[in-house]
């Protein structure tokens, strides 16, 4: 299924854990360091650097680019360490996340509460993702490198529905499948 | 004697970790294109095939197979008759990995102070390296770059001696399917049994460096690496942990005598993206 961000609602509405999709649009950058930032600089009442509100973020930090290169490797990073953070983003508008691995209890909650998706990339795919990303730019926390928060234009990215607005959860149901 | 120069060792490093990154082992494609054809889940395949595709344009582009390019695993196998001349030898291995990564535009992902500032080294350094003395007059480099995914599912247990085999494969098991998307299956399985706790872990590590799938030369441990397999292919994880048959390509265990007491096992997984790269000096 083609879907473009920022993410519609009737969009997220239809989407099932277990869907292939490509995505094609803006979507943001952030791992740990700079989740923390956000989430300190909510605490402390500030505005984000980034209006989240219907925006994708991707959990993944790029190897450098070649020169000519728009974007290294870039391929996720295992979301779980997100966990804390999500469900503050969500209240303030995120919709759509993507990485790779299990989430908590807590957010999968927060996805249903604020009809969210999490999408996973194929984790060790940075090559194969790169060659969707179109540009690449910093847009906040520089200073944090392969952590800095980057606009990405993206074209037919590819993802999968693992933790849909409804409850669905691909891991769970994909493991309970070929289980023996 | 034989004399070696530390340059050579840098020059060595660097380009090893380079390679390491950029192209999978033929034996790690092998079985990944088995699995596309015994895996029973039409996601998982998909997923298989995109890991494929995968290592063709990173090997033909010369980019990194994935963006985590890894904390940088060196292991040294030294002949006590060969001199390392013109540096020191471990400053040597460090400059190699600061080449390797700034060359080949590897990702820096080694902080300092990991529980409070982890400011970033910028330069990938400092490496693991372990060294062992043994015969002759050659120098053995084998890298490791090691991704956090995976290796933050690591496992350590001390059993009860009384727990015995099942309770090896027990723990094994389950560590795999707790860790479940996060290493990014299909994983290779590194397992430790024996030696003390830091023996084990070293020893689980150790085993991933093993051509994929060549089975435990002892049979009684080749036996216990089939049988684990085959339970954590039953977990139904499955690729990128969507469901299936292939959770992992290959379970590598190495063995070492133990206490009276004690009945170690550790677990390190390798993530799909199962690079290591040797050479001889």
């Amino acid at each position: 299924m083609d879907i473009t961000t920022p993410l519609d609602s009737q969009v997220i509405e239809k989407l099932k854990a277990g869907d292939q999709v490509s995505i094609t649009g803006v979507i943001y950058t952030a791992r740990d360091a700079a989740h923390k930032r956000l989430i300190e600089a909510l605490d402390r009442g500030e505005e984000l650097p980034l209006d989240l509100r219907g925006q994708t973020l991707y959990f993944m930090g790029p190897s450098p680019a070649k020169p000519g290169q728009v974007i290294g490797a870039a391929g996720p990073t295992t979301s779980g360490r997100m966990d804390s953070y999500s469900p503050r983003l969500m209240a303030v508008g995120l919709k759509g996340m993507i990485g790779k691995g299990s989430r908590s209890q807590e957010v999968k909650e927060a996805i249903k509460k604020h009809k969210a998706v999490y999408f996973a990339a194929i984790g060790g795919a940075g090559a194969l993702i790169a060659r969707t990303i179109k540009k690449a730019e910093v847009v906040a926390y520089e200073d944090l490198g392969a952590e800095a928060i980057m606009r990405l234009e993206v074209e037919n990215f590819p993802a999968t529905v693992v933790n849909d607005a409804h409850g669905g959860d691909l891991y769970q149901e994909g493991k309970a499948k070929y289980s023996k | 004697m034989r004399e070696i120069d530390a340059k050579k060792v840098t020059e060595t490093v660097a380009r090893l970790f380079q390679e390491a990154n950029f192209f999978l082992g033929d034996d790690v494609l092998d079985y990944l294109k088995q699995g596309v054809e015994r895996e029973e889940s039409p996601l998982g395949r998909q997923v298989l095939e995109q890991i494929l595709e995968n290592a063709d344009i990173a090997a033909k582009e010369r980019i990194p197979i994935c963006q985590d390019t890894g904390f940088a695993v060196v292991y040294l196998e030294l002949g006590q008759d060969v001199h390392i001349v013109g540096g020191d030898f471990y400053a040597a291995v460090e400059e190699g990995v600061r080449q390797g990564y700034s060359e080949g535009y590897l990702r820096k992902s080694i902080v300092r102070q990991p529980f409070s500032a982890r400011v970033n080294t910028k330069d990938n350094t400092p490496a693991v390296i372990h060294t062992e003395v043994v015969g002759g007059e050659h120098l053995h480099i084998t890298v490791l770059p090691k991704g956090g995914g995976s290796e933050n599912m690591s496992r350590l247990v001390m059993l009860k001696p009384a727990e015995g085999r099942q309770g090896v494969i027990d723990f094994v098991v389950r560590a795999v399917e707790e860790a479940g998307s996060n290493p990014c299956p299909p994983v290779i399985v590194g397992v430790g049994v024996g030696g003390t706790s830091d023996k084990t872990v070293f020893l689980a590590k150790k085993a991933l460096l093993r051509r994929v799938g060549e089975p435990n030369p002892d049979p009684e441990v080749a036996e216990l690496e089939k049988e684990i397999l085959e339970r954590v292919n039953n977990t139904g994880v499955g690729p990128q942990g969507f469901g299936g048959r292939i959770t992992a390509l290959a379970v590598h265990a190495e063995v070492f005598p133990a206490h009276i007491a004690s009945l170690p096992v550790a677990v390190n997984l390798q993530c799909h993206a199962a690079r290591h790269k040797e050479a001889v000096l």
